[in-house]
């Protein structure tokens, strides 16, 4: 087997969550990657739908923006954002949403908004674009992003879009019949929210990985599942895809600017 | 009658100090020239609207243009932060600005419910967010028939939209081709709109019955201004400059490297430096 970096394992771990009957939102970035490392191996079939209004896009190198021109050019159609946003998910039609964060907390809620108080922040994030809704109205969610203890975190500043909120049943409580986030992939390990409390706990380590690193690289006392096993390592295949659309990505972008400058 | 005019005439006639102003295009078609026009006649006190205020509104913050704004994602696609937003919301410079931050299904809903000339949006969302407990203009409203509860928003009702689009003929009929984005809905929603253009031609042929095609009669100005949504791209003629967008980062990041690059590429440039974008690719169109 070749050697594989942490964020290749997280990229592929997340890959693997998707299948082929998935209709999956994308966000950008290493959800991007994931859906279409997917697309590309074991989920040729699957629907990649990006909130500019591309549907069922096949995009050969992967987007910077959630609005590259590939995205349209490889869509089987091209909506407006008022219909994407009102028939194709406030509609139920997304059985999933991908999504990244700046910061989770344990019930899995997500801030992108941020950091400090509102009004006079320490840092001002991007904002929520499409999460808030994409979280609440898609079938489930898988999120992914690296562990660190600047990401997940004790207490949330600000809550971009709502997970399990403050656990147990408080989705349904808030008339939400949508699954909300099943899994969060990390470059170390592999966390789902416990079947009561809703708490994100490590079902899954990535080889090689030790639980004290899992442990020390998260900002609240995480829990594990009484049974954790181990991610399958990347396969073959998988890395080749994902190097070589990486590896694509990385000459057109390069080759748009030459163009440009 | 929609006035086939130069970008600056457009500008002048139609955009005024204290507006509120919509400048849309969903990462594709951003009217770049048309926001370097308004820096150059020195527009000030602006209340700009825009879903994913990118490059262009860093640039209008940044020069001192804006009062306030109305959002639902401002950062720079893929890259990063927008450093002169940031900048202003953070350290207050070079001026206080008034955010009023939504989601993008809010402002999708906003902008539909004005062009449809209703007072408000409903649509279900918000739940368990916290932007609701921060922006007074997140209410809900009970739904008469089941009883549901929904989020409500007011209609966005801008003075003028500005968008860029591939293409008007001589009567200003205007086609938009690719990623449409909310511009449609843009336009209609506001009292006065200009739209810039790549190419005027004489029979404007949409491809489909169904094209995306706004009506001179439902326009106030057209622009010709090839290259104009340049460093994002117009489908069709010019692919996004990504590389422009990661170099921003950089640009941006620094009062003094924004402002010397300011001088140099907007207050000491015109229109039609856009055009030596706008070279046609037929590469790649569907």
């Amino acid at each position: 087997m070749t050697d594989f970096t942490p964020t290749e394992m997280m990229t592929i771990a997340a890959a693997r969550a998707l299948s082929n009957d998935d209709v999956c939102f994308v966000g950008i970035g290493a959800p991007s990657a994931a859906c279409n490392v997917a697309r590309l191996t074991h989920a040729p079939d699957i629907t990649l739908i990006y909130e500019s209004g591309t549907i069922g896009t096949k995009p050969d190198v992967l987007p910077l923006s959630i609005g590259d021109g590939e995205l349209c050019d490889t869509a089987l159609f091209t909506v407006s954002v008022p219909e994407m946003f009102r028939y194709w998910l406030q509609g139920g039609r997304i059985t999933t949403g991908f999504l990244g964060g700046a910061q989770i907390d344990r019930f899995a809620n997500l801030n992108t908004t941020v950091v400090g108080p509102y009004d006079h922040p320490k840092v001002r994030l991007p904002g929520g674009g499409g999460a808030p809704e994409i979280a609440s109205n898609c079938g489930r969610i898988f999120i992914t992003m690296a562990l660190t203890k600047r990401g997940f975190v004790e207490r949330l500043p600000f809550v971009t879009s709502m997970g399990h909120g403050e656990g147990g049943n408080h989705r349904e409580r808030l008339g939400l019949s949508t699954s909300g986030p099943t899994r969060v992939i990390t470059d170390l390990c592999i966390l789902e929210p416990d079947p009561e409390t809703k708490e994100l706990t490590v079902v899954s380590m990535h080889p090689g990985i030790a639980r004290d690193q899992i442990a020390g690289n998260c900002g609240w006392p995480i829990k594990f599942a009484e049974t954790v096993i181990e991610t399958p390592a990347p396969t073959e295949t998988e890395l080749v895809v994902l190097r070589d659309i990486n590896a694509r990505t990385k000459k057109a972008h390069g080759a748009a600017g030459k163009e440009a400058a | 009658m929609a006035r086939i005019v130069s970008l600056a005439e457009a500008v002048e006639e139609n955009v005024r100090d204290g507006d509120t102003v919509a400048m849309e295009g969903f990462t594709h078609l951003i009217p770049y020239a048309a926001g370097h026009e308004m820096i150059r006649q020195g527009r000030t006190d602006l209340f700009l609207v825009r879903m994913t205020p990118d490059i262009l509104y860093d640039q209008l913050i940044g020069v001192g243009a804006a009062r306030g704004m109305k959002f639902s994602w401002g950062g720079n696609p893929g890259v990063g932060s927008l450093h002169r937003f940031r900048d202003a919301v953070e350290n207050q410079w070079p001026r206080p600005i008034e955010i009023e931050e939504h989601s993008h299904a809010a402002m999708a809903n906003a902008y539909e419910a004005g062009a449809a000339n209703l007072p408000f949006a409903a649509f279900r969302g918000y739940i368990g967010a916290d932007l609701p407990k921060v922006n007074l203009n997140i209410g809900s409203v009970t739904c008469p028939f089941t009883g549901e509860v929904l989020a409500a928003v007011p209609a966005i009702r801008p003075d003028v939209t500005i968008i860029h689009a591939q293409r008007a003929d001589r009567k200003g009929n205007v086609l938009i081709e690719g990623i449409v984005g909310v511009q449609k809905e843009a336009v209609l929603a506001a009292r006065r709109s200009i739209v810039t253009v790549e190419e005027i031609v004489d029979e404007l042929d949409p491809p489909s019955p169904n094209s995306v095609v706004l009506p001179g009669w439902a326009v106030t100005a057209v622009a010709h201004v090839p290259g104009g949504a340049f460093p994002s791209y117009a489908h069709g003629y010019y692919p996004r400059s990504n590389a422009f967008y990661i170099r921003w980062d950089e640009i941006a990041r620094d009062r003094e490297t924004f402002t010397a690059w300011i001088r140099e590429n907007v207050l000491a440039a015109k229109p039609e430096d856009f055009a030596r974008h706008a070279a046609k690719t037929a590469a790649k169109v569907a």
